[in-house]
């Protein structure tokens, strides 16, 4: 270590070997570009996490993800929304997981887009719990590249930051705000 | 369902639309019986706000009656209620602490990107105002639906007209968090920029709370007037000049606390012809005056300045030097409407404060395109227009 860090989470980081760092002490890392994205939401840790448990909810917020299936344990396979109604799939197994505080996954050999990261719980006192997600992927080129785009609005920050904010709202209000006033409306805006 | 829609600058027409349906937990669905154009809804027919898209429904301040609701919904099918609007959740942490128009979950999450990156952090979701703040469906119109309306919305008790409590969707609240923002004490002199639905309210709020003196400023003679009828002194800026005229009036201390309500009837985002002002020199006499800075420019010494006015985006020539100086405070913010209805209602209950006098003009919802450029052309006359869908269409009744 020659450089001397400050307190700032790696995912901010303008150093690039700071960053790299982060990426391989992810187990089994997959992908170069790293993100991270923090909500605070109001509800106890424990129901939080107990949500996430179950990553067969996490389509509820997440849009681009059309279903998770779990084919084990610790092995789901995912079902991703790409252009012209076509979409992409791969499996993730978790690669680590500490009750009330952590999980953690890596997709599997043969991803369309490799991928992983880990989603963490922390205590926030009267504000609740603080939830950070960080995921490092690989940006594929071509017709992946651009499912990637779809998958992730071009920028795949803004994508994490949009899925965090629908879990916030689901956690602390029971529904996730929209402004449509019809249902058919309602179809048209998550399909 | 009929609702008056945004179609472009000066293009707004009363469409037939698909009727509002439950979709979340805890909507209800209100059947509008009245329903008030605000000054800012201008800012949207004069085409300053971006993000508007064709068929939007504009409409931010109405009520009316229950008649559908979610299984979360704590209303019930006839219940009267006036909406505040602002859409705010109740269970963020900001709603936790009352500031309604803060609440973290109103705006949906796509469209909270926007204020992300302009402001830092998103703001709550608002009926009837671009997609900036969320595409809501406005009131203009026969039906709406309210999310969160366990929350938001407050019943009206049987014997008070419309025209009585509508103003608790917006204009009173917000004059009223104006005077309060101005940190009023008793012997004060208060004087207040625009006299404007906003403006009139923060005269009357700053009354109630102590204000010895409240000096109103504008340039329509009718709003002078109204001003004056709840005991404000008045300069008119056309005739006078205004900071003279305030040192002279203040025995040459200045204001103790100055409220900017200009901006005021722009609820929305990148204050109307922020190039005007700023080309217009503190010190010149013109019509177009940047009110904050003579606002700043006046206030004593150690004083308040309250800032209902809404600004959106930069503004230039900020006086930083005359506000650290003299040590002013700053107090603004969108209103937390949900946080002043139940004490407001009550004071209108108890006849502490007016709201009727405002209104100018009633009509159909028909003829919302006619009011809008009747508002739009006279802002001396036309205070108020009031929309009733049940009105037979060309029935305007002007209030006086």
């Amino acid at each position: 270590m020659t450089m001397a860090k400050d307190d700032a989470p790696a995912t901010t980081s303008k150093i690039r070997e700071v960053r790299a760092e982060e990426v391989a002490m992810m187990p089994l890392s997959k992908g170069d570009s790293l993100l991270g994205r923090t909500v605070t939401i109001n509800r106890p840790r424990a129901e939080l996490f107990a949500y996430w448990s179950d990553l067969t909810k996490l389509p509820t917020f997440m849009d681009n993800v059309e279903r998770i299936d779990m084919l084990s344990n610790t092995r789901s396979h995912w079902v991703v929304k790409a252009p012209a109604g076509k979409t992409v799939e791969w499996d993730a197994i978790i690669t680590d997981k500490r009750e009330g505080e952590l999980i953690a996954w890596a997709s599997t050999e043969g991803a369309d887009i490799p991928n992983s990261g880990r989603i963490e719980f922390r205590d926030a006192g009267d504000r609740g719990t603080i939830v950070t997600a960080t995921i490092a992927y690989d940006p594929p080129a071509g017709i992946i590249g651009k499912v990637v785009a779809k998958l992730f609005q071009r920028e795949p920050a803004i994508q994490a930051r949009r899925d965090l904010r629908r879990f916030k709202q689901l956690m602390e209000t029971g529904e996730i705000a929209t402004a449509s006033w019809t249902q058919k409306q309602l179809q048209e805006e998550t399909a | 369902m009929r609702a008056l829609t945004w179609h472009g600058k000066h293009d707004v027409r009363v469409d037939t639309v698909d009727d509002p349906e439950i979709l979340n937990p805890r909507d209800a669905i209100i059947k509008i019986t009245s329903t008030a154009i605000c000054g800012s809804d201008l800012h949207l027919y004069d085409g300053y706000i971006p993000t508007m898209e064709a068929g939007d429904i504009l409409g931010h301040e109405f009520m009316g009656e229950v008649v559908e609701t979610g299984p979360g919904s704590t209303l019930k099918k006839g219940q009267r209620v006036v909406v505040p609007f602002t859409i705010a959740c109740g269970s963020c942490y900001h709603c936790g602490k009352h500031q309604y128009s803060a609440c973290d979950n109103g705006n949906p999450a796509d469209t909270q990107d926007i204020g992300q990156e302009m402001y830092g952090q998103p703001m709550s979701g608002l009926f009837g105002y671009s997609h900036l703040t969320g595409g809501y469906a406005g009131g203009q119109a026969e039906y709406v639906r309210v999310p969160f309306s366990d929350v938001g919305p407050i019943v009206v008790p049987d014997g008070l007209t419309d025209d009585e409590v509508l103003f608790l969707s917006d204009i009173l609240p917000t004059g009223w968090q104006a005077a309060e923002n101005a940190d009023i004490e008793p012997g004060d002199t208060v004087a207040v920029w625009g006299c404007g639905p906003v403006g009139l309210f923060a005269v009357q709020s700053a009354f109630l709370m102590g204000a010895h003196r409240v000096i109103a400023i504008d340039h329509f003679p009718h709003r002078l007037a109204l001003a004056k009828r709840f005991g404000a002194e008045t300069i008119n800026f056309e005739e006078s000049k205004t900071y003279e005229a305030l040192m002279e009036m203040t025995g040459g201390i200045g204001p103790d606390a100055v409220i900017d309500a200009v901006g005021l009837e722009a609820h929305g985002f990148f204050v109307d012809n922020v190039v005007d002002q700023i080309k217009a020199s503190l010190f010149l006499g013109t019509d177009r005056i940047h009110s904050i800075r003579q606002a700043i420019h006046a206030c004593r010494k150690g004083g308040r300045v309250s800032m209902p006015a809404v600004y959106g985006g930069f503004v230039d020539k900020f006086p930083l030097g005359a506000f650290m100086e003299k040590g002013l405070t700053l107090k603004t913010g969108q209103t937390s409407v949900q946080h002043y209805m139940p004490a407001l209602l009550n004071a209108i209950i108890e006849g502490q404060i007016d709201t009727t006098f405002l209104i100018s003009h009633r009509m159909s919802l028909e003829d919302a395109p006619k009011g809008y450029k009747m508002f739009h052309d006279n802002q001396n006359d036309v205070t108020k227009i009031i929309l009733k869908p049940d009105f037979a269409p060309s029935s305007a009744i002007a209030a006086e």
